[in-house]
């Protein structure tokens, strides 16, 4: 695969209205690419149109988290798993929590700081606790190319880039729709920023500066 | 890897896992103490007429029944009507216990046993035929404007300058809150008034059920066929006829065609109050220990083998209602197969719930002989075609996520985890009901409550057949008060009156702690 993700002067839409237009764009693999922008300037929007040029190659983090609230959050990781075990496999596990599963959702859950919560249905935690449990289904998930829609906004800033270094180290590439300014600056190689419906910004994080991003917002 | 010991599961999934599998055991008990025999000689033979009686309906046969549809179609206007009046009435006193109570206990009579009991007193008219259906329903009306009028807000009647008159205050500040809901909601309730008015012809009234009954008791299935085929056209095109601006025409015109008279001679309903219905030894002034042998003779030999009946019926039904609506929902859910499956799905669960229960119960008898079978089979396929519909809709609650499981899969981990809790409380909600049906399935010969009912009422035993009645009263509001201590437990709101009419808002679950 020569590029990972590329856009020739296409334009997206939100149902019928468009979005982003005009928009040229390649992403090669291998890249981490931070995406910035105002909400609302069409993030998700590029995000999902991004996962359709490679559905079953992609890690989906998506912002509202779109868990199972009744289910607990080892049933949740483990459904990023879903598509690579059989039917009979998955209902065992969801009646019958596989010791194999447990292991590996354990030591997963161990380095997102959310082990003591396993065991606990979703709306039982807090969102900062949901929103690990999300980033856990995504890295369960096993998947070469991670997209993420704000998936550290609700943890501290500490833990914030740690958890992102850890999503990042895992995967070959990644796209993520941030917020935070500094954490893409260090944490990714490239950003994109999105302004009034086009693609504003497109460089290599050595040659940026916080300044150059409030630009984006301002 | 060596783990720590585990701290226990915690989920709201596990605790609803653990209230199923209660119930589960007390439906599968249920089944194993139940009557299930078939005792007629060739059922097949009998499905096949009917089938065939089926597909070949009769429609010679429907030009009798026009009278019977225009009483069904009066009835149940006046009765509906009656009943929203007299509810909304009782609703404004709903903060009152003895309100809830009087209500609690007029909408546990069944109205067929209200018909039962009219018929000794108005004789066979149309008055009975509107009471049947006015009285009970009043009681249904009353609980759910009343639980409206609890859950409107209450901000706009607060805003109003003080000094307004209470009057006032509630014609400008509450009823515009919970007028769409109420109208709503009593549109669905006159299908359900439709299809109690054409079971009421089952005792004798001249409804539809009359003319259903006497086709299929004597074998004439394409006749019945045409007959049911005529009530679910009626039914299934009410929201083209039934339009607001139309409602004074019809109630005019169903006053017309029949007027609510009563045609027994007068002081029957004093002789029925002050001689028929006091208990026997009363009567015959047998005294106090002739009383309570009564009450003892009554309660061993009829009330409480009718009571065990009924109790082992409506929870082998429950159990099946469940398993059937977990496997129906899916068929109208937007989130499985594809449109032509769906609509065929609809037209299915359609067919379910439109037939009576009570018909089907029937139906099912004429196949099976009188054991507990039909009776199971009838309510748990209509009630489930109920739930499943609902359940259905449960399922658009939620953003699709884009990268969602599919198939059993998604059945197992998306969906049923989600729309569980709102599953489980329409079937509590529906336990009372599924009560009520079963106490007057005995009517058609199953031993419920109903059964010794009826066969009081036919040897003229009025106070027997009053002791019964009161007991399958004191049945629904024990069973009303164990299945909202167990949603109460389990957390479980769902305003029912809300989601039968199909409104917003109707399956809000309250979440605990922080949701995602």
């Amino acid at each position: 695969m020569d590029v990972l993700f590329s856009f020739r002067g296409d334009h997206l839409y939100q149902g019928a209205r468009p979005v982003l237009t005009d928009l040229t764009l390649t992403v090669q693999p291998g890249e981490k690419v931070a995406l910035l922008g105002r909400s609302g300037v069409g993030k998700s929007t590029l995000l999902g149109a991004l996962r359709r040029q490679h559905a079953t190659q992609v890690a989906w983090c998506p912002q509202d988290g779109a868990l199972v609230p009744m289910l607990s959050a080892f049933h949740n990781i483990y459904m990023g798993a879903l598509p690579r075990h059989g039917v009979g496999y998955s209902l065992l596990n969801l009646v019958w929590p596989q010791p194999r599963e447990r292991q590996a959702i354990h030591a997963l859950a161990q380095q997102l700081g959310i082990e003591d919560c396993l065991r606990v249905s979703i709306d039982r935690l807090s969102g900062g606790q949901a929103q690990r449990v999300a980033l856990g289904r995504a890295l369960y998930t096993r998947r070469p190319v991670l997209l993420g829609d704000e998936p550290v906004s609700s943890v501290d800033e500490y833990q914030a880039q740690r958890l992102l270094a850890l999503a990042l180290s895992q995967h070959d590439s990644a796209v993520v729709a941030l917020h935070d300014r500094s954490l893409a600056l260090t944490c990714f190689d490239r950003v994109l920023g999105l302004r009034d419906g086009a693609l504003v910004l497109d460089a290599p994080t050595s040659g940026l500066t916080l300044a150059d991003l409030d630009a984006l917002y301002a | 890897m060596r783990f720590m010991p585990e701290a226990a599961w915690n989920t709201t999934a596990g605790r609803f896992r653990r209230a199923s599998l209660w119930l589960g055991l007390v439906g599968v008990l249920a089944f194993l103490l139940a009557d299930l025999e078939i005792t007629t000689l060739s059922p097949g033979t009998e499905l096949a007429r009917i089938g065939t009686g089926f597909l070949t309906p009769d429609f010679a046969a429907t030009e009798f029944v026009w009278q019977a549809l225009a009483n069904t179609l009066a009835f149940a206007f006046q009765g509906v009507a009656l009943g929203v009046v007299a509810g909304f009435i009782l609703a404004l006193g709903w903060r009152f216990r003895g309100v809830r109570a009087f209500s609690a206990v007029i909408r546990a009579v069944h109205e067929l046993f209200w018909g039962l009991i009219f018929l000794q007193i108005t004789g066979l008219s149309p008055l009975t035929g509107v009471l049947a259906i006015a009285i009970p329903y009043a009681g249904i009306f009353a609980k759910v404007f009343g639980e409206f009028l609890e859950e409107a807000d209450a901000r706009p009647a607060t805003a109003l300058p003080s000094g307004s008159t209470w009057l006032a205050t509630f014609f400008y500040a509450r009823l515009p809150l919970i007028l769409l809901p109420v109208r709503t909601y009593s549109a669905y309730r006159l299908e359900c008034g439709l299809r109690a008015s054409a079971i009421l012809g089952f005792i004798g009234l001249p409804t539809l059920g009359f003319h259903l009954e006497t086709a299929f008791r004597q074998g004439d299935y394409s006749a019945g066929a045409a007959i049911l085929y005529l009530f679910f056209l009626l039914i299934g095109t009410l929201r083209w006829w039934l339009h607001r601006h139309l409602l004074p025409l019809y109630l005019g015109a169903a006053l017309w065609w029949a007027p609510p008279l009563s045609s027994a001679p007068a002081g029957t309903l004093w002789r029925f109050l002050s001689e028929d219905i006091v208990p026997a030894p009363l009567r015959q002034d047998g005294g106090f220990e002739a009383l309570m042998q009564w009450c003892l003779r009554l309660a061993s030999e009829q009330a409480l083998p009718g009571l065990w009946h009924t109790l082992v019926l409506s929870s082998a039904a429950l159990l099946l209602t469940a398993l059937l609506s977990l496997v129906l929902f899916p068929l109208v859910s937007p989130r499985f197969g594809s449109p032509l499956s769906r609509g065929l799905g609809h037209i299915l669960l359609v067919i379910l719930r439109t037939t009576p229960e009570f018909l089907l119960a029937f139906i099912l008898l004429l196949l099976f002989g009188p054991s507990m079978l039909p009776g199971i089979i009838a309510l748990a396929l209509h009630t489930s075609a109920i739930v499943a519909w609902l359940g259905g809709r449960f399922t658009l609650q939620w953003p699709a996520r884009c990268d969602g499981a599919t198939g059993l899969r998604g059945y197992c981990y998306e969906v049923l985890p989600r729309i569980y809790p709102n599953l489980l409380a329409l079937l509590l909600y529906r336990w009372e009901i599924i009560m009520r049906e079963t106490a007057i399935l005995g009517i058609l010969g199953i031993t419920t409550l109903g059964y010794f009912v009826d066969a009081a009422f036919a040897e003229f035993r009025f106070d027997r057949a009053l002791f019964l009645i009161l007991v399958s009263v004191l049945l629904n509001l024990g069973v009303d008060a164990f299945s909202r201590r167990l949603r109460q437990h389990l957390r479980l709101s769902l305003n029912e009156g809300r989601t039968l009419a199909g409104l917003p808002g109707a399956d809000t679950i309250t979440p605990r702690g922080a949701a995602p």
